[in-house]
């Protein structure tokens, strides 16, 4: 990873580039204009961002099971990220819907177990921050009980109401903004991929320079 | 000592703690009345509570009460570090959550005795209409929602900021735990029934409770391990 870095951080940084002409290029959804472009990095960032949430339950997982603080570092920064990631994704989605619905917020599906899955993490991030000694591996439990919650708040938010376009709006996409979306999608994985391993160092840095004042102390 | 026994035992001690002190239960009580009758101001117009008020009513009253008895139930436990006698006790860590599990519902379930009937009472709602599916949705709901508050009650134990953490940590979690407990017994109350909706709700939440007692169950043992 350390070795691939810069070339990928070259390659994200040259599609953040790029894709402002591509979206510029891709055809106009006929109802409603110009404000579905927003769609091009709301869509991208909020799958990013169910990713990160899964990494960050995975990580958990590991570092609960086998103990390896390298899992948990993992999971630390996956769920700062999931947090970030969520409010842009709060922040773009009723931006679009203003516009597109007529209202900032509706409690659909989509949107309210985004809400849902921000605030367990913003929950992760509060207990690890605040909860004293001994708060990674019960954060390591809320991220587990967390990830396991997604379908349950996806479904039951679901059958409570719908509203937002269905993920099968993603095939029924025309071609000319099929691209887009795609590339999109895939500049911000390697984006994630880029700081989630970023984030990662920081915190295993920090585990050392921590182990090195003990040491100093002793 | 059996499995069984072990989760027994524990679920006594807490019972029988109750039942002398009866601390837990009357003040738990006594704040989810509060509760209905806060909701009752907000939602009551010219004397009639305003259409599907009473499922919400109900269901926030249940969270906010079992909120307030699982942090009670929990801090019990640290005084005098009894939770730390608890996990020296050779019983499998699993049968400490069930007992402490079980107390927790059985605790719910006397305070919604109390309540439920308040609720039908004060806001008009037929909710003995249909009295398996009224209790198998309460049933259900309390298991869910103590299952994952049991976990993080005893984890946050240790914890600083406890108290303000458990509701933090507990209700994002536990919401589709009300989604399906408000929008199923709705489902019961509204002018039309609709049971084939009540049963759907009601078969999710015991889903959502065979998988999360079985996640409980799974992690207790690495995130009490100190």
């Amino acid at each position: 990873m350390n070795k691939l870095f810069v070339p990928l951080a070259v390659v994200a940084a040259a599609m953040f580039v790029y894709a402002p002409f591509m979206i510029l290029a891709a055809p106009y959804e006929s109802t409603m204009g110009l404000v579905q472009k927003i769609f091009y990095f709301h869509a991208p960032i909020g799958m990013t961002m169910f990713m990160s949430a899964f990494v960050c339950g995975i990580g958990s997982a590991i570092f609960l099971f086998t103990r390896r603080p390298g899992a948990d570092r993992v999971a630390v920064a996956a769920a700062e990220l999931t947090a970030i990631l969520g409010i842009i994704v709060l922040v773009t989605g009723p931006l679009w819907a203003r516009k597109a619905w007529g209202v900032w917020w509706e409690w659909d599906a989509r949107l309210t177990s985004s809400l849902v899955l921000w605030l367990i993490f913003e929950a992760y991030l509060l207990l690890r921050r605040y909860g004293g000694p001994g708060s990674d591996r019960l954060a390591a439990g809320v991220a587990i009980f967390g990830m396991a919650n997604v379908p349950f708040v996806y479904w039951s938010v679901n059958v409570w109401r719908t509203m937002h376009p269905k993920t099968s709006v993603v095939p029924t996409l025309l071609p000319g903004m099929r691209g887009p979306f795609w590339f999109c999608f895939l500049a911000f994985t390697i984006f994630y991929v880029l700081t989630l391993h970023l984030r990662t160092r920081l915190e295993k840095r920090r585990a050392e320079l921590e182990a090195v004042y003990l040491a100093t102390e002793e | 000592m059996t499995f069984v026994r072990a989760v027994w035992l524990i679920t006594r001690k807490d019972l029988l703690i109750e039942a002398r002190s009866k601390e837990i239960l009357l003040t738990t009580l006594f704040f989810s009345v509060s509760c209905v009758l806060v909701f009752a101001f907000g939602f009551v117009r010219e004397g009639r509570a305003v259409e599907n008020a009473a499922a919400g009513i109900l269901w926030i009253a249940i969270a906010f009460s079992g909120t307030l008895a699982l942090g009670r139930a929990f801090e019990r436990e640290r005084q005098s570090e009894t939770l730390r006698a608890l996990m020296i006790a050779p019983i499998p860590r699993p049968a400490l959550y069930l007992g402490k599990l079980l107390g927790i519902v059985l605790l719910l379930a006397a305070v919604e005795a109390i309540v439920v009937p308040l609720v039908s009472l004060m806001f008009q709602a037929p909710l003995f209409a249909y009295p398996w599916l009224t209790v198998g949705l309460l049933a259900t709901g309390t298991i869910g929602f103590a299952a994952v508050g049991t976990m993080f009650a005893a984890m946050l134990v240790r914890a600083r900021s406890r108290d303000v953490l458990l509701p933090v940590l507990l209700y994002p979690i536990t919401i589709p735990v009300i989604i399906a407990g408000v929008r199923g017994t709705a489902a019961l109350l509204q002018a039309e029934v609709d049971l084939p909706m009540a049963r759907l709700w009601l078969s999710m939440l015991v889903f959502f409770d065979v998988v999360f007692v079985t996640l409980a169950l799974w992690t207790f043992e690495p995130v009490m391990t100190e």
